[in-house]
This record gives structure tokens, C-alpha cells and sequence, in this order.
């Protein structure tokens, strides 16, 4: 029997779009700080740590993000965890945006002059103190437009969880879908609200991009 | 320490008097870059109080030798003592001279997300403990002292050549340091703010600073240094007190360079 498409089906995709934010934001948290770790390997004298974040993008960064959702869940279940669709879903988006952000920010941190570097080492400060105080406030400042522009790809790859059978807002739409056959405009819909996540932090990079290239204070 | 009065003429530095104690000792000290020797054999001794200016024409390894006092520039070969500490690889013993060694940069390299005081008060609170209020009052003095304590809340952006090179001479005084070494610090200026430089450097030099400083201001070498060297392809190829060393240069190598910078 097929359904008409009302409130109620609407209702059931918009509240979808709370687990879809949900899992963007426990994806960038977690990529954020995994990530953090990543650049900081990246740009060490160490060069085992070096070696080890620099494959470790690589992985993330050359194959599908959808394999990777793929290993975690089944691979999980493989090696005897029960895993739900959230927890695989959140762990996998977390370990490939963390890849990403690492790489981002390491271009960032080594954008900052090496003088920069050399005057705060000059001034006794020691490695932790230098990233802090030095090096990270100013990296930060140049990571902000594609760190931004970066939350915009994994809102929309979160999409992606649907095939592994977390009900977020790619899913609502096909379930809704599946009971009302109107995919148009079901499909219509959620990009609708995929875009109301989206523009708004594509529109916050770009400002944020244009305000870093102005001439500083 | 009492504020000096900064000395408004380059042609007259009081008498001081240079200790007995060897505060810098290198021997034998080595570096390659790759394949390319930056230092050979650099033998050198300096006494607390001297001040010391490096000159030599560009790639004779002056900014490398300065560089290598504070480590960064690490040398290969030899050693290299500082104020008793013998620096080796050790990351502790790096920090331990650095702290104790203030350094000056061509492009001052002052922190552009921190006000000046700002700059000033980072490594006293960060390195030496000090609370904000010491750190603060530490930083006026010495922002006082090189003559821009108005401009202590401004970021360095919206200084002039000129006054980020003196913040960043009174960031590095901040730390109280021993020893103060100057990487060509008036190279990056426009002609009308290099005095403001040179005449705050010449304040530190009355006070009895140990210095030392890689510059081509040779009227600066002429009225404070007590030894003039100068670096060619990586030696040092000649040293003298300023007088010997600009009337009476003995290598060809000296005459050569005197020839080419000194107006004629």
C-alpha cells in the first residue's frame, strides 16, 4: 500500500536531520582532536611519527569513505565487537575526517614563518610552549576558511551512514520513500535540508577567507 | 639594572670594563650545509662585557655562527661553551643557554597575534614562571627603555620598522640575558629608522651587555665594538679592535671587503 506524502512524513525526514547533525559534529569533535595529534606528527623532527601520520592520511585519504564505513562496521563484527550502525558510523567518520583536518592543518602550521619558530625557541620557550602560544594561534587563524569549508564535505558524507543503516537524513528520505514512491519529491526535500546545513558554513568560509586576505588589523 | 640613557651619537661610548671570564668559547667548531662547509674550524673566545661585531660578505657564515651560540643552527664537529654550559644535544642544555641568550632578528620576527606588550611579557611568564603582574611591569621597563612604552598595547602590525625592532630588542631584554646577539638588525630597515636601531643597541652596550652582532653599520663597529672579525667562505679571517682593523686591515680578503663597503 503506498502512503501519501503529508506532515507527518515531513516531521519524520526534519527530525532525521538532528542525527545527521549529531553525527557531524561527533565526527568533527573527534576529527578535530585525532586530527590535531595527526598534523602535529606530521610536522614533528620525529621521524617515526612523521612516517606513521603520513600513512596513516594516505589510507584515509586514497580510499572510499564508504569502504572505510564498510571495514569498521563489518570488521568490527568480524572481530567479535557488536557494533551498532551509530557507533561504526561515528568511528569511521571520525578516523577519515581526522586524515583530513590532519593534512589541512598541517599546511597550516607549516604556514606560519620559520622565524616565527626560531624567535620563541630563541626565547627559551620549549616545544609544548611554542606550539601554544606561538605557532598554533597563528595556524589556527589561516585553518579557519578550510577547516569550515571542510565541516561542509562532512556534513554531507554523513549521508553515506544510510547505506550502513543509520537512520539519519538520507535514510529517513528513503524509508519515507519506500512507503509514499514519490522520490522526487521526498529526495527534493532532503537535499533541501542538506543545503539549510550547508550554505550557511559555506557562506561563513568565504567571509572568513576574504577577512583573512585583508591586510591584518 | 638602572635605565641608561640612550646615547644619541654613534662617536661616543664611555669606557666600560670587559671581564677576565670567558663567556663564549668555540672550538674547533664545523658545520656543512649538505655538502657545503658553512663553518670551518671557527675558533673563538669571548669575555663578559665584550661586544663583538661579525662582518663579512654574504654566505661567509656570520649569521650561521651567531645562530649556532643559541643552537639554531646546530654545529657537526667541535665544541661550544656558554656561560659554562657545554651545549651538545641534549635539548636541556639548548634550553638552558637560551634562556640566558637574547637574539635579535633581521626580520624581527615578532608574534603578530600578541599586542607588544604581549610579546614582551610571553617568555618571562612562560619560561621564568613570572606572574602576569611582574612579567607586565618587566615588560614596561624595558619598553620604556627602548622608548616605546605608548605603543605597548598596539600589535605589531601597526608599528614601524623601526619600533618593531626596538619592541623586539626589549622582548629579548625581558628575559634579563647574559649575552645578546644581533642578526643583521638593521638590514631590513629603511634608511631613517636605522639610527633609532643602532642608537638603542649603543644604550645596551653602555650598560656592559656582552654583544654580539653581525652588521655592515661599521661606523656602528667603529665606535662600540671591542673586536672586529671578519668572516670569508666560512673562516674567520681576521680579528682586531675596530682602530687596527679599519686602518691597518692585514689580509687581502679584509682590504677587499673594506674596499667594497666603506664609502670612498
Amino acid at each position: 500500500m503506498i502512503r501519501p506524502f503529508g506532515y507527518n512524513e515531513f516531521l519524520f525526514i526534519l527530525t532525521a536531520a538532528q542525527w545527521t547533525l549529531a553525527l557531524s559534529a561527533i565526527a568533527f569533535l573527534g576529527g578535530a582532536i585525532v586530527g590535531l595529534g595527526i598534523a602535529l606528527a606530521r610536522t614533528s623532527t620525529i621521524k617515526p611519527l612523521r612516517l606513521a601520520s603520513t600513512s596513516y592520511i594516505q589510507l584515509f585519504q586514497g580510499t572510499p569513505l564508504l569502504m572505510q564505513l564498510f571495514l569498521v562496521f563489518f570488521g568490527a563484527t568480524v572481530l567479535g565487537f557488536d557494533v551498532n550502525p551509530w557507533a561504526a558510523a561515528a568511528l569511521g567518520l571520525t578516523l577519515n575526517a581526522s586524515a583530513f583536518l590532519g593534512e589541512i592543518w598541517r599546511g597550516c602550521i607549516q604556514a606560519v614563518p620559520k622565524g616565527q619558530w626560531e624567535a620563541a625557541g630563541a626565547l627559551g620557550l620549549r616545544y609544548p610552549g611554542r606550539m601554544m602560544y606561538v605557532i598554533l594561534p597563528q595556524a589556527a587563524k589561516i585553518a579557519l576558511p578550510p577547516t569550515v569549508g571542510f565541516l561542509v564535505q562532512l556534513i554531507k558524507s554523513t549521508s553515506l551512514a544510510a547505506i550502513i543503516g543509520f537512520t539519519e537524513l538520507t535514510r529517513a528520505g528513503q524509508i519515507i520513500n519506500n512507503a509514499t514512491f514519490k522520490p522526487f519529491l521526498v529526495f527534493s526535500i532532503v537535499a533541501a535540508i542538506y543545503f539549510a546545513m550547508c550554505w550557511p558554513l559555506s557562506l561563513l568560509s568565504t567571509y572568513l577567507e576574504r577577512r583573512l586576505s585583508a591586510p591584518a588589523r | 639594572m638602572q635605565p641608561v640613557a640612550v646615547n644619541p651619537e654613534l662617536d661616543h661610548v664611555p669606557a666600560h670594563h670587559i671581564g677576565d671570564r670567558v663567556i663564549i668559547a668555540m672550538e674547533g667548531v664545523q658545520k656543512w650545509f649538505g655538502d657545503f662547509q658553512v663553518l670551518k674550524d671557527i675558533d673563538l673566545q669571548v669575555r663578559a662585557g665584550e661586544r663583538i661585531v661579525v662582518c663579512g660578505p654574504s654566505g661567509s657564515g656570520k649569521s650561521t655562527l651567531i645562530r649556532c651560540i643559541n643552537q639554531l643552527e646546530q654545529h657537526q664537529k667541535g665544541r661550544i661553551t656558554v656561560d659554562g654550559v657545554e651545549l651538545g644535544r641534549d635539548l636541556r642544555t639548548i634550553d638552558t643557554v637560551r634562556r640566558e641568550v637574547g637574539m635579535v632578528f633581521q626580520s624581527f620576527n615578532l608574534f603578530p597575534h600578541l599586542t607588544v606588550l604581549g610579546n614582551c611579557m610571553l617568555a618571562p611568564m612562560k619560561v621564568r614562571g613570572a606572574s602576569k603582574a611582574e612579567a607586565r611591569a618587566i615588560a614596561m621597563k624595558y619598553l620604556e627603555r627602548v622608548r616605546i612604552p605608548d605603543q605597548a598595547d598596539k600589535y605589531p602590525g601597526q608599528l614601524s620598522g623601526g619600533q618593531q625592532q626596538r619592541v623586539a630588542i626589549a622582548r629579548a631584554l625581558c628575559m634579563n640575558p647574559k649575552i645578546m646577539l644581533f642578526d643583521e638588525p638593521t638590514s631590513a630597515l629603511d634608511p631613517e629608522m636605522v639610527k633609532e636601531v643602532l642608537d638603542t643597541m649603543i644604550g645596551l652596550a653602555d650598560d656592559g651587555m656582552t654583544m654580539l652582532c653581525v652588521t655592515h653599520e661599521m661606523g656602528f663597529a667603529r665606535s662600540v665594538a671591542d673586536r672586529v672579525i671578519f668572516m670569508d667562505r666560512g673562516e674567520i679571517v681576521e680579528q682586531a679592535p675596530p682602530e687596527e682593523f679599519f686602518a691597518n686591515p692585514k689580509s687581502e680578503r679584509t682590504r677587499n671587503f673594506l674596499g667594497q663597503i666603506l664609502p670612498h
